[in-house]
C-alpha cells in the first residue's frame, strides 16, 4: 500500500471499494433467512449474524423474542449472560436456575432465571441436548496454560474476556460478567461429582431456541468449552437468529410445568404490571 | 488448664476469634499467608461465603472456575477456590467435612418465593446479609456471584436432580481456609428455615484467624 494512499480521498475509496464484502461469519443487514419456523413473518426477523469461532456478540432483545442459535458445523461452544435490559443489575444466576428448578441439566422447558426470581428466557427448542450450567468457561489463564496464549488480540481468544467485552458494549465491567451457561458443550456430573465433559463435535446443524420473557441482553461468546479435552482450539462458527414473537399466554405449557417455574412467570408478569 | 477444641491443630498465632451469631453476615479481611478457621459449633449450619481480592474486588470467588480447575463439583480437602481470573485466592488446607457445595447459590427473598411461596418473602435470607456486608464497602448487588456453602450438602443424581439435602456436618466439624493473595471474606450465617440446611434450626458459627 505504501505510496498510493497518501490523499484522504485515495484512502477513502481504497475502503469503499470494501463494502459490500460477504465472508462466512457476519451479520446480515437487514436481517434476512430462508428458513424462518412457519408461522414466522420475514418482516419479524431482528438479527441474523454468525459469529466466528472464538468471536462473541451482543444484543438487545424485547419481551417475546425469540432466540434462535444454530451450531452449524457443529463444534461451536455458546457461552450465554443475561441481562436484564433496563436494569442490568438483575442478570442470569445459574446457581437459582439449576437450584429452583431442581435439576442442574438444561434443556427443552427449562427456564433461565433471574437472580431476582424472575425467569428471563426459556427454552422452548432443543435438538442438541448436550448443554452446561457446571463449568463456565475459559479465561485468559486457562487459555494461556492450554493453548500457550489467550488474549483478545491472539488466535486463541478465552471465553471471559470475550464475555467482558461484549458486555462492555452496553455499559458493563468485569465485575458485571457472572457465571454463565454453555449451550451444545455438555457436562455430565458423577456420583462422586466429578464432571465429564461432552465437547463433540457433534452433528451440524442442531439447534436451541430461546424465549425471552422480559427485554433482555445477550451476550454470547463462542470460544472452545473449558474442559475440552482436545489439544487444539476446537470451534466452529454460530449461527444467530432472533424475531419478534408474542407475549407468553397463561395457558403456556413451559409457564405451567412446575409450581416453582410458574411462580417466576407470576414474578416476571408482576415487574411488568406497571 | 482447659484446651479448646476447636483451635486443636491450628498452627500459629491466633489473631481474630469471634462468633457470629445465627442469621447474621460477617465481613472480615483475611491477609495472604493467614488460616481461617470455621466451626459449625452446632452441626449442619450452612456458611455461605464469598470472596474478593483485597486488592481489585472485580477479582472474585468463581465457583465455575473453581470446579472447572479440579473437574469435580464437590469442594473437598486440597481444593484451591479460585477467582474468576483463574488465580488460586484460598485453599482448603484441612476439614473434617467429608465435601462441601458451591452449587447450590445463596438463599434470597426472590428466590424463596420460587422456591416455597410468596409467603416467604419477607424471611431474611443469604443475599439480604451478603449485600448489608457488601456495602460497607462500597460493592453492590452486582458483585454477588455464586457462592460457596460451607457444610452444605447438594448432591446430583444421574439425571440430573440435585437438591439441598440433609447435611453431612456435625456439631465441632471444621474447615480451614489458607489465604493464597490477601482476601476479603463475606459470609452470611444462613437463616434458611425452609429446608434442610441449617437443619431448620440457625446456630451460630465460629471464625478463628490464625497468622
Amino acid at each position: 500500500m505504501s505510496g498510493s494512499l497518501t490523499d484522504p480521498m485515495a484512502a477513502r475509496d481504497h475502503a469503499r471499494a470494501m463494502g459490500g464484502t460477504v465472508v462466512d461469519t457476519m451479520p446480515v443487514l437487514p436481517p434476512v433467512a430462508d428458513d424462518l419456523p412457519a408461522g414466522v413473518s420475514d418482516d419479524d426477523l431482528v438479527w441474523e449474524e454468525t459469529i466466528a469461532a472464538g468471536g462473541y456478540a451482543s444484543r438487545r432483545l424485547s419481551r417475546g423474542a425469540r432466540l434462535r442459535l444454530i451450531d452449524v458445523e457443529g463444534d461451536a461452544c455458546a457461552s450465554l449472560m443475561i441481562f436484564n435490559a433496563e436494569t442490568p443489575a438483575e442478570r442470569l444466576n445459574v446457581a437459582d436456575t439449576v437450584k429452583v428448578q431442581w435439576n442442574g441439566y438444561l434443556g427443552a422447558g427449562k427456564l433461565l432465571l433471574s437472580d431476582m426470581g424472575r425467569v428471563m428466557m426459556s427454552i422452548v427448542h432443543d435438538d442438541a441436548g448436550t448443554h452446561d450450567a457446571f463449568c463456565g468457561t475459559s479465561n485468559a489463564a486457562t487459555n494461556q496454560a492450554k493453548y500457550g496464549e489467550g488474549r483478545n488480540s491472539g488466535a486463541y481468544p478465552n471465553g471471559r474476556d470475550r464475555l467482558i467485552l461484549g458486555a462492555a458494549k452496553h455499559g458493563l465491567q468485569r465485575r458485571d460478567v457472572h457465571p454463565c451457561i454453555n449451550l451444545f458443550k455438555g457436562a455430565r456430573i458423577e456420583a462422586d461429582g466429578a464432571i465429564t465433559p461432552q465437547a463433540g463435535p457433534y452433528d451440524s446443524g442442531r439447534s436451541v431456541v430461546l424465549r425471552a420473557e422480559m427485554d433482555v441482553i445477550v451476550v454470547i461468546a463462542n470460544c472452545p468449552h473449558v474442559l475440552d479435552p482436545r489439544e487444539e482450539y476446537s470451534v466452529t462458527p454460530l449461527r444467530v437468529s432472533a424475531w419478534r414473537g408474542p407475549l407468553t399466554h397463561e395457558d403456556d405449557p413451559v409457564r405451567l410445568a412446575s409450581p416453582e417455574g410458574l411462580r417466576a412467570f407470576l414474578n416476571v408478569e408482576d415487574y411488568y404490571r406497571r | 488448664m482447659t484446651t479448646d477444641p476447636h483451635i486443636a491443630g491450628l498452627s500459629g498465632t491466633i489473631v481474630h476469634d469471634e462468633i457470629v451469631p445465627a442469621r447474621a453476615p460477617w465481613l472480615h479481611h483475611i491477609a495472604a499467608g493467614q488460616t481461617l478457621r470455621i466451626v459449625d459449633l452446632e452441626g449442619n449450619q450452612a456458611v455461605d461465603f464469598l470472596l474478593y481480592s483485597a486488592a481489585d474486588d472485580a477479582e472474585r470467588y468463581s465457583a465455575q472456575d473453581t470446579v472447572s480447575a479440579q473437574g469435580n463439583l464437590f469442594l473437598r480437602e486440597g481444593t484451591v477456590l479460585r477467582s474468576n481470573e483463574g488465580r488460586p485466592m484460598m485453599t482448603i488446607a484441612a476439614t473434617t467435612v467429608d465435601y462441601h457445595d458451591t452449587i447450590g447459590g445463596a438463599c434470597s427473598c426472590e428466590s424463596n418465593t420460587l422456591r416455597y411461596g410468596h409467603f416467604t418473602k419477607s424471611q431474611h435470607a443469604c443475599v439480604e446479609n451478603f449485600l448489608e456486608a457488601n456495602l460497607t464497602e462500597g460493592r453492590g448487588k452486582r458483585d454477588i456471584v455464586s457462592n460457596i456453602n460451607f457444610f452444605m450438602n447438594v448432591p446430583v443424581e444421574a439425571d440430573g436432580t440435585l437438591g439441598i439435602v440433609d447435611g453431612i456436618s456435625a456439631p465441632g466439624m471444621t474447615v480451614d481456609l489458607r489465604a493464597e493473595m490477601d482476601v476479603v471474606v463475606v459470609v452470611s450465617n444462613c437463616p434458611q428455615i425452609n429446608n434442610p440446611c441449617n437443619g431448620f434450626n440457625p446456630t451460630p458459627v465460629r471464625m478463628i484467624v490464625a497468622a
